[in-house]
């Protein structure tokens, strides 16, 4: 019992400091209220889903960036489908930097647009590892028989 | 010889005598027969004879005395004694009728004499009804005169033409020979030749104005007869031989406008007049008539009014053009203030964001700046510097604020909120302050306070906080006291607020509160300047005058869209004053809603929408899946689409709602395309846009293309509930942005 009260404690600690630094923001908390008895795995479908379209679209503007001439509407509309995402589940700062994103599209600045998809996967692969280690926890805690804290 | 029994003649007869006599007697009968006849001829022809029984009578007379003599005829010679007897019968009757008739005759002459001396008179009076007669049809002649001359001068409204056509039609009428009108100069001491009938330019001929025949023309409003050696009867040079014609003069009054204001008509003494003479043609011995004087009278009078209808008529044209150029100025004054107004709002829209974000990267800086190790010097200088940028910041908020205020564009954010939480906090900011100044401060709430109210607790807690601020600021000893009660109707209405009128009602009451101090005061007379903008009192006592000068301006305006006054009352310099505001709170229906700081719209609203068929339009996989899991949270029975023909595939008459994300990029499409599918509204779902983007265009493409609602990203639960209930209730919910 002592290991599962440890455990939520981290879990929540944890929580609390993906908040503060600004990796999650306020849609997360939604998107776990939205996790009921009949839909208890909503949040990882969700996050999973999330990670998968993310990937294939850093692939995407990875590629357009390489082209001899480069489509900026094509960059534009798949930053806009990644800032959609990330908003979706609460990824803040991932969001952020998609907004910087299409600022350089519109400019068509090139080394701007390179230098934003570096940091997109910067912050995408931060916050990809913050939120499978938020769930390892939680599985650990499912595991140990507890049930995971609601946020407050 | 035998007695015979024929009567013999006295004498013997005479042959010749015995002749003519015989003739005579012949003649007379023949006469005397005759004339009855013609008399009856001649009366049969006319047609009037009174006396017809004189006639039978005369004729009677002389038809017996024409037999009379025809019988003598018989008696000449020798005549049987019948003769005599029918002469003696013929003698007798002729006697009697003509008798009968001299009798009669006596009576009927002096009628037929009188009958003469009738006609005599008809003939008289035919005379004199003649006369007069051919007197009216002058009279006539003239008033028609005057009236086509009135017609004329009536009809132009031109002071010019009138003038010039009066002498045209009055020298036509009345055949003069020379007609001139003498105006007055400006200077009212003399007269000027202004118009002539005959020479075409008139020179600039003057005549003193105190001429003793001027005056006598002026007394009087007839036209007199002048003499025509009379300086102003002397228009043409005289040469010898002409004898010049009778000269009359009158007066035409000048009527000003201003005589018209009072209401009686305008008294002699301030009139002008001009001069009018008329001049009949040299050698024609004609006399001035009456009837044409007065002519000349009437003339002069109707020119004098169509005169002043002209001064009338140019002095509104006048003040038309006048008005004319003025509405020119102020419509051209009108834009260029609406210029400023837009140039200034468009500049304050900019440096709102502009000031802004350098402010913020101050004052966020420099307090995590004081977060880290420093010396004591260096925290100092990091204070002094938070400090100035939190004052700019105020001072920047506010000056963006009052200009919202004024174009009426601020409103009020309305709130259930803790009354007395209020004037906790404000107490708490100011007591360090006034604790260093040490300036006692006390808070007094009335017991009948209520402890929630509805109204915007932001704007009221800076408007208590700027009237104590200044409370403090302008205090250097004495205590501060706030005092803070309902007011109830009487003290509502106070003397210093007259155009105040406050109407309690049953869910709002009337918050006072009264800050008193004993500091600084205020002039009297400065009072008002106190609540306008920018404006310093100018107190030599204050060096430390801080402020823009706009805390009470905006607190005033705060206070009048809170339906409220706000008043300062001081007694002069050195006699402390006191602050004192009454704005209009609303009273919260039940404790338990006014714990929640929502509109009391969310008690009836659905919870959950059990079965309600919804479908979800979006490209972004996960966006879709938020949205999804979102709805059916709320019970609805949820299909998605990622595409707009995936979705006009799916979609049917049993879809209440469409959800869809207006980012992707035929989003519009989509909705013109669901327009089209369902023409009639009933059957249409209700289309909503949920979109991430907060500008006007996208709120106005949204409402072209017929989307009902537009709900902005990231949307929450309870977001997603009250907007559905809102959409279900009303069919159209168009989010503020």
């Amino acid at each position: 019992m002592d290991s599962v009260v440890q455990l939520q404690r981290q879990l929540v600690d944890y929580r609390a400091q993906l908040f503060n630094e600004g990796f999650l923001d306020e849609q997360f908390n939604q998107l776990q209220q939205l996790q009921d008895e009949s839909n208890p795995d909503f949040v990882v479908e969700v996050v999973t889903l999330f990670f998968e379209d993310s990937e294939r679209l850093l692939d995407e503007l990875a590629k357009a960036l390489e082209q001899q001439s480069v489509d900026y509407r094509k960059i534009d509309a798949h930053v806009h489908q990644l800032k959609g995402s990330s908003s979706s589940i609460g990824a803040q700062r991932v969001q952020k930097v998609c907004i910087g994103f299409r600022n350089f599209c519109e400019e068509r600045n090139i080394e701007g647009c390179q230098k934003c998809l570096q940091q997109v996967k910067h912050e995408y692969s931060l916050v990809k590892t913050k939120l499978e280690t938020l769930f390892k926890l939680e599985q650990k805690i499912l595991a140990a028989g507890g049930s995971i804290p609601l946020p407050m | 010889m035998e007695s015979c029994n024929c009567i013999e003649p006295q004498w013997p007869a005479e042959e010749l005598l015995m002749k003519y006599q015989y003739i005579s007697d012949f003649f007379i009968a023949l006469a005397y027969f005759s004339i009855p006849l013609e008399l009856i001829y001649f009366v049969k022809k006319s047609a009037v004879f009174p006396y017809r029984w004189v006639l039978v009578q005369f004729g009677a007379f002389i038809v017996l005395c024409g037999a009379t003599h025809l019988i003598n005829l018989w008696t000449f010679g020798m005549h049987s004694r019948t003769v005599a007897v029918v002469m003696t019968t013929a003698k007798v009757l002729t006697a009697a009728v003509s008798c009968a008739t001299a009798l009669m005759l006596v009576h009927i002459i002096p009628d037929l004499l009188s009958v003469k001396t009738r006609e005599l008179f008809l003939k008289n009076k035919a005379a004199e009804l003649d006369r007069e007669m051919g007197l009216i049809r002058t009279q006539e002649e003239t008033g028609r005169h005057v009236r086509m001359l009135t017609h004329e001068i009536r009809s132009t409204l031109d002071r010019h033409t009138i003038l010039k056509t009066t002498l045209v039609e009055l020298g036509r009428t009345l055949a003069l020979e020379e007609c001139a009108l003498w105006m007055p100069t400006r200077t009212g001491l003399e007269l000027q030749l202004s118009y002539t009938l005959r020479q075409q330019n008139p020179v600039g001929y003057t005549v003193p104005i105190q001429l003793p025949v001027i005056n006598q023309v002026f007394s009087s409003n007839r036209a007199m007869k002048i003499s025509p050696n009379s300086p102003v009867a002397r228009l043409r040079p005289l040469s010898g031989k002409y004898m010049p014609g009778e000269v009359v003069a009158v007066r035409v009054p000048l009527l000003h406008l201003s005589n018209f204001q009072i209401n009686d008509w305008p008294e002699l003494s301030t009139r002008r007049y001009a001069l009018m003479v008329l001049m009949l043609p040299s050698d024609s011995a004609r006399q001035w008539h009456v009837h044409e004087l007065e002519l000349v009278e009437v003339v002069a009078d109707q020119v004098a009014v169509a005169l002043s209808h002209a001064a009338i008529l140019e002095e509104s044209m006048r003040a038309r053009d006048l008005l004319m150029e003025q509405n020119v100025a102020l419509d051209h004054a009108r834009r260029e203030a609406e210029t400023a107004v837009r140039a200034r709002n468009d500049f304050l829209a900019v440096m709102n964001h502009e000031m802004r974000t350098p402010m913020h990267a101050v004052i966020a800086l420099s307090s995590l700046l004081q977060e880290t190790e420093l010396t004591p010097e260096q925290r100092l200088m990091v204070e002094t510097i938070l400090r100035s940028s939190n004052l700019l910041a105020t001072l920047i908020n506010d000056v963006l604020d009052l200009s919202r205020l004024e174009d009426g564009s601020l409103q009020l954010d309305l709130g259930s909120f803790d009354l007395h939480a209020v004037f906790r906090e404000v107490l708490n900011l100011i007591k360090p302050i006034a604790s260093v100044k040490k300036l006692p401060v006390t808070l007094n709430l009335a017991p009948d306070l209520p402890e929630y109210a509805i109204g915007d607790e932001k704007r009221l807690m800076q408007t208590i906080l700027n009237v104590i601020g200044n409370a403090v600021k302008f205090s250097k000893e004495g205590s501060i006291s706030i005092t803070a009660f309902v007011a109830k109707s009487e003290s509502l209405r106070d003397s210093r607020a007259p155009d105040f009128f406050p109407v309690p009602s049953d869910n709002h009451f009337y918050l006072r509160v009264q800050v008193k101090d004993a500091g600084q005061g205020i002039n009297p007379p400065d009072i008002p300047k106190l609540f306008t903008k920018f404006a310093h009192t100018q107190t030599l006592a204050t060096k430390n005058s801080r402020g823009s000068g706009l805390g009470l301006a905006i607190c005033k305006r705060f206070v009048n869209l809170m339906e409220g006054h706000i008043w300062i009352e001081s007694e002069g310099l050195g006699k402390g004053c006191m602050a004192i505001f009454i704005v209009k709170l609303g009273i919260p229906e039940n404790t338990s809603e006014s714990k929640n700081p929502f509109l009391p719209k969310a008690n009836h609203g659905q919870t959950t929408f059990p079965g309600l068929k919804v479908l979800v339009l979006d490209d972004n996989g996960v966006s879709r899946m938020v949205t999804k899991e979102l709805l059916v949270h709320l019970g609805c029975d949820v299909t998605t689409a990622s595409s707009r023909d995936e979705c006009l595939h799916v979609v049917s008459q049993d879809h209440k709602v469409v959800c869809m994300d207006v980012g992707m990029p035929d989003g519009f499409e989509a909705a013109v395309r669901l327009h089209e599918k369902f023409t009639k509204r009933h059957e249409r779902p209700l289309i909503v846009a949920l979109t991430g983007n907060t500008d006007k265009v996208t709120k106005e493409n949204c409402m072209r293309v017929g989307m009902d609602g537009v709900i902005l990203k990231p949307v929450s639960v309870d977001k997603m509930r009250s907007v559905l209930s809102e959409l279900l209730e009303h069919r159209v919910l168009f989010e503020a942005m």
